[in-house]
């Protein structure tokens, strides 16, 4: 069974989001998101400075045999892309909770509210395993 | 060892060369190239040794049973290559005049007819170089052919989910948007769900049938009337050709445009991964978008048409007129076997499949859609396998490579978990398939009895498996010299 | 039935095993009225004595003319055992290498292929082939457009002195994603691309600059400047080259400072046979930096579960098989073969026989250009250095010239009023290494002849018509 922190929020294509104060929120993929993809090979960072509105694209995380596109689970601006990803994409294998990917200056924070809790996460995993 | 690790500098192939070194002086200072490329400085033998050495780890029809399924991977006749390489062939120049041309021409030309006959299309262009550019040709027509009515708004390719990645990539880079179309349980496209999908923006649906699931689709005639009644047309992905071949024509199931992968269905060599071929054929009223170059006899001399003689040609796709000495291969294949003989490679790669299902099946393997009749190819699910032992579709690939044979196509399509893709074609013995059961079954009790022998395989080939991981995080893709 | 091993025994027990009762029973699933009615006007099938004897006929029949057309096809010299090895079974009846194990033949050679191609392109990774050199180019654009962040257009420059069929080609690939192509003109005297017209363009948004070497007239391009200019402005810069050319010639990777980002072409001059047109391959190169963006196959080096060398496929994520609509090209296959000949021919010729070859085409072209410039009549058209064809202006129209030459089984060159109806009576001649001196005397009397009897023909005409 993955871990899925009870501090964070989730989106059913499986990113979480983190809010970091001041209206920003750091994004990254679950645990369960990683362990489906298998080992990271490499991970394509947005350019900071974008708009993207909630269930766009943003990014993608590359395995050897699969590839995902990252959506944005908020509204808002790109601010701040985690560099250290770009030399070692297995960080997320290691900690998906840590490696965040980007970061977004949100447009509504109400919306980082009304996405699923861990409860409702694990169910979401939980329906798709069946 | 590398080629380059043979190198000594100063050694060379000598005879190989013009035996003087020209000058250079008309070419100013500034043109030219100052170091020397490092490519390797070999004897011919030393070049000759390592090549065959390198041919001798590789795997192949002419070497091993090769049931990739949906690769086609039967018998490529010998005679084939040895007559497209007549000297005559080789030595023609592309732009070669009609004077010198007429025997060429004269074959192009009757491959076309023969391929128009078999697929049941009106006009057949040889202009694709691969199945890839092939479809993209087809879509690319499709597309003429709406904006040439001013039907400007259709702009979705439908695709089924269980299509190869080239139907959606060859759709996308002809401007559409892709929208898949979910299977059935029993494989066949869900009806009600395409329903839905057609509208006044369906530009049209990119079918293979039979279906990469290796069956039948059993409504192709629903579908198309579907698909025409709301504007689109019908595109047939040739991959599995060899099952239907003299049997089933896609003009006569309803299909508008197609494509014909000459390197699966007529036997041209894979080569290691191309070249290929993919003509395409079409209906009279795509007819005007095929890409040219085309063959045309006027009773008394062939000739290429070009975009002067088709101005609403989609255009051209290659320098000159295609894989031409791909086509011959074709041709020669398709002379030999005859009307006849093309109804047997249907007959008897079809034949294959079922035998060697229902083999699997006694044996008790897991077909992925038991209650269907076998194509040319089939699915078993290796699911309760990974379950029950710990061994997975990929373990058994790895193993079957240590008793000699090639692992059939593994984990596509994406809809049947664990799953093996195994097409015998035609041309295998009963004894091969037989062996290929005995070798599923054999490994399927080593995994029981000492499952480390499977999961580490494979052990016999000059290496074991290979750390994709490690070639992707930091790739390797050109050798340096040691510092 | 042949290439079919079955024996009616093997059929009877197979049908048996199946449960059916004949064959046509294994297609009780297909509806009735899709089965197909004979397959008419497709004949019996031939032995192979009885095809031997007809692809002989048609072989012949086609002749083999003294060639001295280039344009993009070349007839050179390929050491016998290149394509004695490329067709062994184990290279020409083998797949794509799915299964690394049991096919490090194909990927290591591949591997070094990649690693050849990069050297003689100065450039820092190659891929393992496309289809030609014109959907190479096609895809170069593609790649560029995709490639190029800081340029919000899809527009690319491409000068009119690269081959017409290329720009048609690259026409038909990219015109359905909205990418525009804008030409650039050549210079009328000599033959390269307008340096002024191009600086024009300075300070417009374009995604990429196509940088021909040696172009369509076998002129050289100032790649220096051009590549600066493009670097200057922001633009990729797109090497279109010929690659036995460049054992002679300053690679992609070293022009105008910084180098090309993209090189491309066909790799016909490396073992491909002249075969009618192909099967060629297509070559592309560009930064390590820029991989990602690369369509088409590509094999790294890495280690075994044992820590033994050995090879795979690598960085798949880019291609259609796992992106799907998201991939960067649709292409599947590369041209496997043709690059196992190349591999071959590049080991066997080393950097000295390439650069010997490409110096003997060179001098052989001076030599020709030499001897028909001495015809009355005739001079050569643009006044910039060649490498292996060049433009002769003639004094009447060419395609009457070539029908004639043809008929003494010469074919003299190409004609460039077809593409370029400003070159009146201009043809694209050349000469590879392969046309001894004697070819080249050939050609020179029979051209002589011919001129002079069409001019008496011409002559003649006048004469009538003055009556």
């Amino acid at each position: 069974m993955s871990e899925i922190p009870d501090d964070l929020r989730y989106t059913a294509t499986h990113e979480w989001a983190r809010d970091e104060g001041d209206g920003i929120a750091a994004v990254g993929i679950t645990d369960h998101a990683q362990e489906l993809l298998g080992d990271l090979v490499f991970v394509e960072l947005p350019e900071p400075g974008t708009d993207v509105a909630a269930g766009g694209e943003c990014g993608v995380v590359e395995s050897v045999k699969a590839a995902s596109d990252v959506y944005s689970p908020l509204d808002g601006e790109v601010v701040e892309v985690n560099e250290a990803l770009a030399d070692s994409p297995e960080g997320i294998n290691e900690a998906p909770y840590e490696n965040w990917i980007f970061k977004v200056k949100m447009a509504d924070p109400a919306q980082l509210e009304a996405l699923l809790d861990a409860a409702a996460y694990a169910e979401a995993v939980e329906a798709e395993e069946h | 060892m590398l080629i380059f690790q043979h190198s000594r500098p100063g050694r060379r192939a000598r005879a190989q060369a013009p035996k003087e070194k020209a000058g250079l002086d008309a070419i100013p200072e500034q043109f030219l190239r100052r170091s020397r490329p490092r490519l390797p400085e070999v004897s011919e033998l030393q070049a000759v040794r390592h090549y065959t050495r390198l041919s001798q780890k590789n795997f192949s029809i002419d070497t091993q049973f090769y049931p990739l399924g949906s690769c086609t991977m039967k018998y490529n006749p010998r005679g084939a290559n040895r007559l497209a390489m007549l000297p005559g062939f080789l030595a023609r120049h592309p732009l070669a005049p009609e004077s010198h041309s007429q025997g060429f021409l004269s074959a192009m030309h009757e491959l076309q007819e023969i391929l128009a006959k078999v697929t049941g299309m009106a006009a057949v262009s040889l202009a694709p170089m691969a199945g890839a550019q092939g479809e993209f040709a087809g879509v690319a027509m499709i597309r003429a052919y709406h904006q040439a009515r001013g039907d400007g708004g259709r702009t979705e390719i439908l695709v089924p989910d269980a299509a190869h990645g080239t139907n959606p990539a060859s759709a996308v880079m002809c401007g559409y948007r892709v929208r898949e179309i979910p299977t059935l349980a029993e494989g066949d496209v869900d009806l009600e769900a395409l329903r839905r999908a057609l509208g006044p923006q369906t530009a049209g649906i990119m079918l293979t049938n039979p279906s990469t699931l290796g069956v039948f689709e059993r409504h192709i005639a629903t579908i198309a009337e579907m698909v025409h009644e709301a504007g689109g047309l019908l595109y047939y992905d040739g991959a599995n050709l060899n099952a239907i071949l003299g049997r089933v024509r896609p003009g006569d199931m309803g299909f508008d445009v197609i494509h014909v992968n000459l390197h699966k269905t007529f036997s041209t060599p894979h080569g290691g991964g191309g070249p290929g071929a993919g003509p395409v054929g079409v209906g009279e009223r795509l007819a005007p978008y095929l890409p040219v170059p085309l063959v045309d006899f006027d009773g008394h001399d062939y000739r290429l048409l070009t975009e002067k003689e088709r101005p609403e040609s989609i255009g051209r796709l290659s320098a000159f007129a295609g894989n031409a000495g791909v086509l011959l291969r074709a041709y020669v294949y398709a002379k030999m076997l005859g009307a006849e003989g093309m109804r047997r490679v249907a007959d008897y790669s079809t034949l294959n499949a079922n035998y060697l299902m229902k083999r699997l099946r006694a044996a008790g393997f897991t077909p992925a859609y038991p209650s269907r009749r076998a194509t040319h190819e089939f699915i078993i699910t290796l699911k309760q396998e990974a379950k029950e032992l710990g061994v997975n579709a990929m373990d058994f690939a790895k193993r079957l490579l240590d008793l000699g044979m090639h692992a059939p196509t593994t984990y596509f399509p994406l809809l049947v978990p664990e799953c093996f893709l195994i097409e015998p074609t035609e041309t295998e013995a009963k004894e091969t398939l037989d062996a290929f059961v005995e070798a599923m079954v054999r490994i399927r009790e080593e995994a029981r009895e000492a499952p480390e022998k499977v999961k580490g395989a494979p052990w016999t080939l000059p290496v074991r498996r290979l750390d994709d991981v490690r070639a992707a995080r930091e790739p390797d893709l050109k050798w340096e010299p040691p510092a | 039935m042949p290439f079919i091993p079955h024996t009616e025994e093997e059929l009877r027990q197979m049908l048996e095993t199946i449960g059916v009762a004949a064959i046509d029973d294994l297609f009780d699933e297909i509806p009735a009225a899709l089965r197909a009615r004979s397959l008419e006007g497709i004949g019996p099938g031939l032995s192979e004595m009885e095809i031997s004897r007809l692809m002989q006929e048609k072989a012949r029949q086609d002749g083999q003319p003294l060639c001295f057309i280039g344009a993009g096809a070349y007839d050179h010299h390929v050491p016998a055992a290149v394509w004695e090895i490329a067709t062994r079974g184990e290279f020409y009846t083998a797949y794509t290498p799915y299964q690394a194990e049991a096919s490090q033949g194909t990927l290591q050679l591949l591997y070094e292929y990649q690693t050849m191609m990069a050297e003689l392109m100065a450039m820092e990774v190659s891929n393992a082939s496309l289809y030609d050199g014109a959907s190479a180019l096609a895809e170069a654009v593609l790649m560029a457009v995709r490639a190029n962040r800081g340029s919000k257009s899809k527009r690319v420059l491409i000068p009119r002195s690269v081959h017409p069929a290329y720009r048609a080609t690259v026409r038909t690939i990219v015109r359905n994603q909205g990418i525009e192509l804008e030409e650039l003109p050549y210079d009328a005297g000599s033959g390269h691309t307008d340096l002024e017209a191009l600086e024009g363009h300075a300070g417009e948004d374009f995604a990429a600059l196509i940088v021909p070497q040696p172009n369509f007239f076998g002129v050289l391009e100032p790649a220096d400047p051009m590549a600066e200019v493009a670097a200057a402005n922001g633009w990729l810069t797109i090497a279109l080259v010929n690659p036995l050319a460049m054992a002679l010639l300053k690679p992609p990777g070293e022009w105008g400072g910084a180098g090309a980002d993209i090189a491309c072409g066909d790799g016909q001059p490396l073992g491909a046979p002249l075969s009618s047109g192909g099967p060629y391959f297509g070559f592309l190169c560009t930064r390590q930096k820029l991989v990602r963006q690369m369509p088409g196959r590509l094999v790294g080096r890495t280690r075994d579960l044992e820590g033994r060398e050995g090879f795979t496929l690598t960085l798949q994520a880019r291609e259609q098989h796992i992106r799907r609509s998201k991939a960067t090209s649709n292409i599947c296959t590369n041209q496997g073969l043709m690059v196992t000949a190349a591999t071959l021919h590049m080991a066997l010729l080393g950097a000295e026989g390439l650069a010997r070859t490409a110096a003997a085409c060179h001098a052989n072209l001076g030599r020709l250009v030499e001897k028909l410039t001495a015809l009355e009549g005739i001079e050569p058209r643009f006044a910039g250095p060649a490498f292996h064809e060049s433009v002769l202006k003639l004094p009447m129209e060419v395609a009457g010239v070539l029908r004639t030459l043809a008929a003494h089984n010469i074919l003299g060159g190409y004609d460039l009023q077809r593409d370029y109806p400003e070159l009146e009576n201009c043809l694209l001649v050349c000469a590879t290494e392969s046309r001894t001196d004697e070819d080249l005397e050939k050609y020179a009397v029979n051209l002589e002849r011919v001129l002079a009897s069409r001019r008496q023909g011409a002559c003649a005409t006048m004469v009538r018509f003055d009556l």
